[in-house]
């Protein structure tokens, strides 16, 4: 068991206070909204991709929920903005395997996330926005609603 | 809310709490590293040494399938399968064994009732009526037969404080109503709703009433008969009984005109390939083996809380309750949700700076077990104007150092995000 306060590092704190690029984007040409049935949180990710759909050129989110979804969503959109497509989907399963204990080690800021994977049910919301991000990125209909697994 | 009075003496000092808490194995336990503090009996309550017992000697002196054997030990498991209904019977005041069916826990019961009672009955444009409070055990059911019925479902409105509207609700109720369904207490809130006022409202237009008594069992005296509800169910786990079982109360009459939801063993009394007659009430709605062990436990659990006394245990809680409820409002950026006048065991709570997960998180570091989340009432939330909400809830075991406990986490959860 992790203790608490590896759990809410003052990286997660500070982003849960003044979360990043946390504004609706009218100019994006992806969205999607996640959702966690469980508790009710949503985060909603809005992404504007290159002409040749390859690169993630901005990203924003909004949403309710937990200090550990929306710290997660905010560094996520720091994360994968700029980077390629490809990337970013790599970046997701990288972050996926730091929650999820199955890797001890992230690039960046999601490194602070790593306490979580002693919280089991916790999991589901630093995913979340995440998982949103993958179903703009998948290109599912605008305002379709994803659930975390 | 009273400032810090002597709570203690002033109660009905009637609950040995210490002895109450020697009974429960699981409390004497620690959870990282501190004692462990459980403040979740509304989801589900602990169990007493009472009740693991009667289930294991009942497993090691006289476990059997019921209603079969010839022999000795068929009989024995029989009669502790009856003994159990008789013991609910008299714990819920129900004025025959029979009229209590062994279900799987409440929500079993509310389907039992819908499928086998209402949605017969059911045409297009009939209604059904709920109100804004009710768990979504009591709500999903209802909108199972009304949409295979095309009949409509009304919902009475619940004021901010989280009480139920009856003026509104008598305007819903009318000519097409087929049933009302009510929660005694509000899981979410802790409201106690003036049930025997809305049977009688209910009575007065020839609806019948289905009580969701899930929250109420382990907190309050009960009397079925007495506040003439229809139906009644309840689960037993969420008083001191095993998982797995409950039971539904339905007046004889209405229990008789049911129609079987499940058929199979025990529940008939002949069977051709063409078709079957039904057995007497209340195998008739019990198909298949039981939870027999189960059921044994669950009379062993209602023995043990009407050993203890339900006026005792609900002076108790409720002295927590206030005591809590004093506690935690005097924490900044606290907020009480459901401050209706009559209220049981269950404090919901938000903070301004601290999303609920976040305090369920931080109690539970400190060994501390709330509820964090929607309560399984969505529509209730949104009506109220918030996602989720903190909940701690209270029962016979718990005591006022562990709402101190409770109070010193949530200050602290308000230190670490402030």
């Amino acid at each position: 068991m992790a203790t608490m306060s590896e759990l809410y590092q003052t990286v997660i704190l500070d982003h849960n206070r003044a979360p990043r690029n946390y504004r609706p984007m009218p100019e994006a040409n992806r969205d999607a909204e996640g959702f966690n049935p469980l508790c009710g949180d949503r985060v909603h990710v809005w992404l504007r991709l290159s002409e040749d759909g390859r690169t993630i050129d901005d990203v924003s989110f909004q949403g309710d929920g937990c200090a550990i979804s929306k710290a997660s969503s905010s560094i996520m959109t720091q994360t994968v903005k700029g980077k390629s497509v490809e990337e970013a989907r790599a970046l997701f399963a990288e972050f996926h395997d730091v929650v999820t204990g199955r890797a001890d080690a992230a690039r960046g800021k999601m490194a602070v996330f790593a306490g979580v994977s002693a919280f089991p049910m916790r999991v589901k919301c630093a995913s979340l926005g995440w998982h949103a991000l993958r179903a703009a990125l998948d290109e599912r209909a605008p305002e379709q609603v994803v659930s975390t697994e | 809310m009273a400032t810090a009075a002597p709570a203690r003496a002033a109660a009905p000092a009637a609950l040995d709490v210490d002895a109450v808490r020697a009974d429960f194995p699981i409390l004497g336990t620690t959870m990282h590293g501190r004692p462990l503090v459980y403040l979740d009996s509304a989801a589900s309550s602990q169990k007493p040494r009472q009740v693991l017992d009667a289930e294991r000697r009942f497993y090691e002196t006289s476990y059997a399938n019921i209603h079969r054997g010839v022999y000795e030990l068929s009989a024995r498991a029989t009669e502790a399968y009856d003994a159990a209904r008789a013991t609910m019977a008299r714990f819920l005041g129900a004025a025959h064994a029979h009229e209590v069916v062994f279900t799987r826990g409440t929500t079993e019961s509310i389907n039992l009732v819908a499928q086998g009672f209402v949605r017969p009955r059911l045409r297009p444009g009939d209604e059904i009526v709920f109100t804004a409070l009710e768990h979504h055990s009591n709500i999903v059911p209802w909108q199972l037969v009304a949409e295979a019925a095309g009949a409509v479902l009304r919902v009475a409105p619940v004021t901010a404080a989280g009480e139920i509207e009856l003026d509104a609700l008598d305007a819903l109720l009318g000519r097409r109503t087929r049933l009302l369904a009510v929660a005694h207490v509000s899981n979410a809130l802790g409201t106690v709703n003036p049930l025997a006022r809305i049977i009688e409202l209910a009575h007065a237009k020839g609806v019948p009433v289905l009580v969701d008594g899930a929250q109420a069992a382990p907190h309050l005296p009960l009397d079925v008969a007495a506040l003439g509800a229809d139906f009644f169910a309840c689960s037993s786990h969420k008083m001191y009984g095993p998982t797995g079982i409950g039971v539904l109360y339905g007046r004889e009459e209405h229990l008789e005109a049911m129609a079987p939801v499940q058929g199979g063993g025990d529940m008939i009394a002949s069977v051709t390939f063409e078709r079957s007659t039904w057995a007497p009430l209340p195998a008739r709605l019990e198909a298949g083996t039981p939870h027999i062990a189960g059921a044994v436990g669950l009379g062993a659990a209602a023995e043990y809380v009407e050993r203890l006394g339900r006026e005792a245990i609900a002076a108790h809680e409720h002295e927590l309750l206030a005591y809590a409820t004093e506690r935690l409002s005097a924490i900044r950026g606290v907020r009480i949700v459901g401050t209706a006048p009559r209220k049981a065991s269950v404090l919901s709570f938000v903070m301004d700076a601290v999303h609920p997960h976040d305090v369920g998180t931080v109690l539970d570091t400190q060994g501390i077990c709330i509820r964090a989340g929607h309560h399984c009432a969505q529509p209730l939330m949104a009506r109220l104007g918030v996602v989720a909400t903190a909940r701690a809830s209270f029962a016979a075991y718990n005591t006022r150092a562990e709402v101190d406990a409770l109070a010193d986490g949530v200050e602290r959860a308000r230190e670490l995000f402030a």
